[in-house]
């Protein structure tokens, strides 16, 4: 699948706003793609564009070789899950999973034997004559996987899916949405706003941010070698540190504090917290700069107020 | 953007056209009411006459302050009888309160032909004299369903734990209803009061069983007139009307407006 | 107090006002109208306590249930039109623009509340001989002579769709706007056409506010008597104009109550039936 040069621009009455300001993508066939960004960064119209349901002011939208940009929503290979599943309430959810083979026409027996299949897939064995308001979250997540993978999509679109869930569901279903791309060898385009989440599924990641791409490559690269600085700071909140005029990103992990020679930097320890498992020192260079260390544990041999020598294993050179 | 566009075409002519539609006869009514010409069928200059008459027909008058006294004061019946009921209903599972709901709002779910009628029945029956007294009666009963359901609507929607919050504040039961809850369903009493006022003003057909020989109602009265053709007179006065109508329609919408307002602050 | 919390309260203070008033004014009555129907009409005015199935059996006679068959039929006709006319309004209402939305409400509820009678008066002077349509109509040259429109069934059907028609709009806009446009979206993403998206979610999604809108277009369309009464002459007679015309002019109390009873259990049956698919909905609220 390939997408080029798209832009869209969005009227209103208060004016203009440029959604999208020329997006080239290639994405290989059943790679896990995720498009990562911040609230408002355009990933989701981005998402629409592909799936038809917004068309784009230029570009295209190429798959398999064809052009599909001018299709309908409906004869796209493509499907959807939406942020909040929109599932239909008014039918079961056999009836949900099937309503794509029910438009094809495909016989009664083979739609039955498939969402069957689909049933046993997301494991929701014997849930089927339920309506979708006696589900839980997740089950209602299973529900909408399993309606549109039912079409045999070529891609899968993926709406922040886990965004409703909470962090124990989410955890789990990342887990089997990986398994489901790696069994079924469907492109996934995954859209989420959490790094972790990127990080954790993605074969690639292209990082968002007002419309353009900042940088796209796999997760190794986008939190290691971060090409701008919004990336690194978007990515693992890396710090942004200049230095001889040139600006550096620095990961919290990689600052050491008084282990080794290269500790050649004074810096005073300004505040210690905890969280997420981490203890997070707050200390300041010399010329007054703010960095922010992460040390496991919780207890570090430092008090606040103290001046120390601080360095760094590894340093990337940013724009 | 060209598939959305024609569907939305359509979608906007259409609503357009019958908007249009809507506002024929009311549009009409106002343009014939400034007609100098008697007949009405033809335009023959602007004149306000229609108006000077109008202000001049004493039984019309009359019929004015019946209809507004009839209004008002089944208004304030219906807001008292309801909203007291709505709030000792709040919190309690009983059947019979259900069947005093469903009850209550019968008024306005059978034909308004068969009210009338049963009212004249029952009226007759008990011996209470027609007139504006009958009047008030029957309009309360069919105004109480309006403010019934809207402010039970809206006691239900309203979270709980503000009354709470109020009564570990320190605030005596009371208070806590004038502070809290009283605030909190005004929007619902004054809606469901605007809406019944205009049903209570517009009311012909129970009206014309229950009014007496000498209490006449504006719609009664304007009814009987028009059976009979129209004259300019009733198109100035079913302007006048009209500009009633619109005012309280502005007014229920600003109030809409505000609840809506308020509670996004609070979010 | 009402705001006292949880706790157990004396609440009947509270709510004896609306058990008295509905008991009074509209329980016993209607019993009462029940008792009615089955008494016997008195020499002049009145009725007297005697027994009787007379008034139930008169509503037999042909030319009364020729009335009820008009007035359903009249109904039903309504209820059609408006459907057509008011679902699409709206539907499309509900996806405006929240200003447009706003707009429109205004736009609806200015005539909505505005007195019937003002109103019909405008239909007067648009229908009569010689007004506004016909001089339109032989303008642009449609027809030669007045059309006589007033006084018409047709003129009634019009009256009848124009004053109910609101209540279509606003029962389907207000299930339609609750509408999650997303599904459709999800909908045509599976491969659904658009008027296979909407016949197979939006339709059925919507259907309970269709459904109220046709119990409040037809239960009032069955006693509408004075727009039949205003704009139909005394051409088409429905079973309104009967019950007012036994009560005022027939002075037949017994034989009123009679027709009242029946026209009641009609509508109810009416809701009754609306309740009973409207439970048959699963996942609706």
């Amino acid at each position: 699948m390939e997408l080029v040069n798209i832009t869209k621009t969005f009227h209103s009455a208060q004016g203009q706003t440029e959604v999208l300001k020329g997006i080239n993508l290639t994405i290989e066939d059943g790679e896990f793609v995720t498009l990562l960004g911040a609230s408002g960064c355009g990933k989701t119209t981005l998402l629409r564009i592909i799936a038809g349901l917004e068309e784009a002011d230029t570009g295209s939208i190429i798959l398999d070789g064809k052009d599909i940009t001018a299709l309908e929503p409906y004869k796209r290979d493509v499907n959807m899950i939406f942020q909040n599943y929109a599932l239909f309430p008014h039918m079961t959810v056999e009836e949900n999973i099937g309503y794509g083979l029910k438009l094809k026409k495909v016989p009664k027996a083979i739609q039955h034997k498939k969402v069957e299949e689909m049933l046993a897939l997301v494991q929701l064995e014997g849930y089927g004559k339920r309506y979708p308001d006696k589900l839980s979250g997740g089950q209602k997540q299973r529900v909408a996987i399993a309606r549109a993978l039912i079409n045999e999509p070529k891609v899968l679109l993926l709406d922040e899916p886990l965004g409703a869930l909470d962090l124990k569901l989410r955890r789990q279903m990342q887990l089997e949405l990986k398994r489901l791309q790696r069994k079924l060898g469907i492109t996934f385009i995954y859209i989420t706003h959490d790094q972790e989440e990127a990080i954790n599924m993605s074969d690639k990641i292209a990082v968002m941010h007002e419309g353009v791409f900042e940088q796209v490559g796999t997760p190794n690269e986008v939190y290691y070698e971060p090409k701008t600085s919004y990336v690194a700071s978007f990515v693992g909140d890396a710090n942004l540190l200049r230095i001889d005029g040139e600006l550096y990103a620095l990961r919290a992990e990689d600052i050491q504090i008084q282990e080794g020679s290269h500790c050649t930097h004074k810096a005073k320890v300004l505040e210690k917290s905890f969280a997420g498992g981490q203890l997070r020192i707050l200390l300041e260079l010399s010329d007054g700069q703010q960095v922010t260390a992460s040390r496991f544990g919780i207890d570090y041999d430092l008090k606040e107020g103290e001046v120390t020598q601080i360095g760094w294993s590894r340093a990337q050179k940013i724009k | 953007m060209k598939r959305g566009k024609k569907k939305g075409l359509f979608a906007t002519s259409y609503l357009t056209l019958v908007m249009i539609v809507l506002y024929v006869p009311i549009i009409l009514t106002v343009i014939y009411s400034f007609n100098a010409n008697k007949s009405g069928t033809v335009w023959s200059g602007f004149s306000l006459k229609w108006y000077e008459e109008l202000a001049g027909d004493r039984s019309l008058k009359e019929a004015l302050i019946n209809s507004l006294v009839l209004a008002l004061g089944s208004c304030f019946f219906a807001i008292l009888i309801a909203t007291s009921a709505a709030l000792g209903m709040r919190n309690r599972v009983s059947k019979l309160d259900k069947v005093m709901s469903y009850m209550s709002s019968l008024p306005i779910m059978i034909p308004e032909i068969i009210l009338g009628m049963v009212f004249l029945g029952v009226f007759s029956f008990m011996n209470i004299p027609f007139g504006m007294v009958t009047l008030m009666i029957s309009h309360t009963a069919f105004c109480i369903p309006y403010i019934f359901t809207m402010v039970q609507a809206r006691l239900e929607g309203m979270e709980r734990n503000l009354e709470e919050a109020a009564l570990d504040l320190g605030a005596k039961p009371w208070e806590v209803f004038r502070d809290v809850t009283l605030p909190a369903i005004m929007p619902a009493i004054g809606s469901g009061a605007l809406l019944s006022f205009a049903m209570s003003f517009d009311d012909v057909v129970i009206s014309i069983f229950v009014t007496g020989a000498r209490t006449n109602t504006l719609a009664v009265k304007i009814y009987t007139k028009l059976k009979t053709g129209v004259t300019p007179e009733i198109n100035a006065l079913a302007t006048v009307i009209l500009l009633i109508t619109i005012i309280m329609v502005v007014l229920s919408e600003m109030i809409k407006e505000r609840t809506k307002t308020k509670e996004g602050d609070s979010i | 107090m009402a705001g006292a919390g949880r706790r157990k309260s004396n609440n009947w203070a509270l709510v004896a006002p609306l058990y008295l008033f509905t008991i009074l004014f509209v329980g016993l009555p209607l019993i009462y109208m029940v008792y009615l129907s089955f008494m016997s009409r008195a020499k002049v005015w009145g009725f007297t306590n005697d027994f009787t199935l007379q008034n139930y059996l008169q509503i037999l006679e042909p030319i009364y249930m020729s009335t009820f068959g008009t007035s359903l039929k009249l109904a039903v006709l309504t209820t059609a039109i408006v459907t057509l006319i008011g679902y699409p309004f709206g539907y499309f209402m509900a996806r405006l623009g929240a200003k447009a939305k706003r707009l429109m409400m205004i736009g609806i509820m200015i005539p909505f509340w505005t007195s019937s009678l003002v109103r019909l008066n405008g239909w007067i002077i648009v229908f009569r001989s010689n007004g506004v349509l016909d001089k339109l109509l032989m303008w642009i040259g449609l027809t030669d002579e007045p059309l006589k429109l007033l006084y018409s069934y047709p003129a009634v059907v019009f009256g009848m769709v124009y004053a109910l028609c609101p209540f279509m709009m606003l029962s389907v806009y207000s299930s339609a706007e609750k509408l999650d446009w997303r599904l459709l979206e999800a909908a045509s993403d599976l491969g659904a056409g658009r008027a296979r998206a909407f016949f197979d979610i939006a339709f059925p999604l919507t259907m309970p506010g269709l459904m109220s809108g046709i119990v409040l277009t037809f239960i009032p369309s069955m006693g509408l008597f004075f727009v039949a009464d205003i704009l139909g002459g005394s051409k088409v007679v429905l079973i309104g104009n009967v019950i007012q015309e036994q009560m005022t002019k027939g002075r037949n109390l017994p034989f009123a109550a009679a027709l009242s009873v029946v026209l009641m259990l009609m509508t109810s049956c009416m809701l009754g039936l609306y309740r009973k698919i409207c439970g048959n909905w699963k996942g609706l609220d």
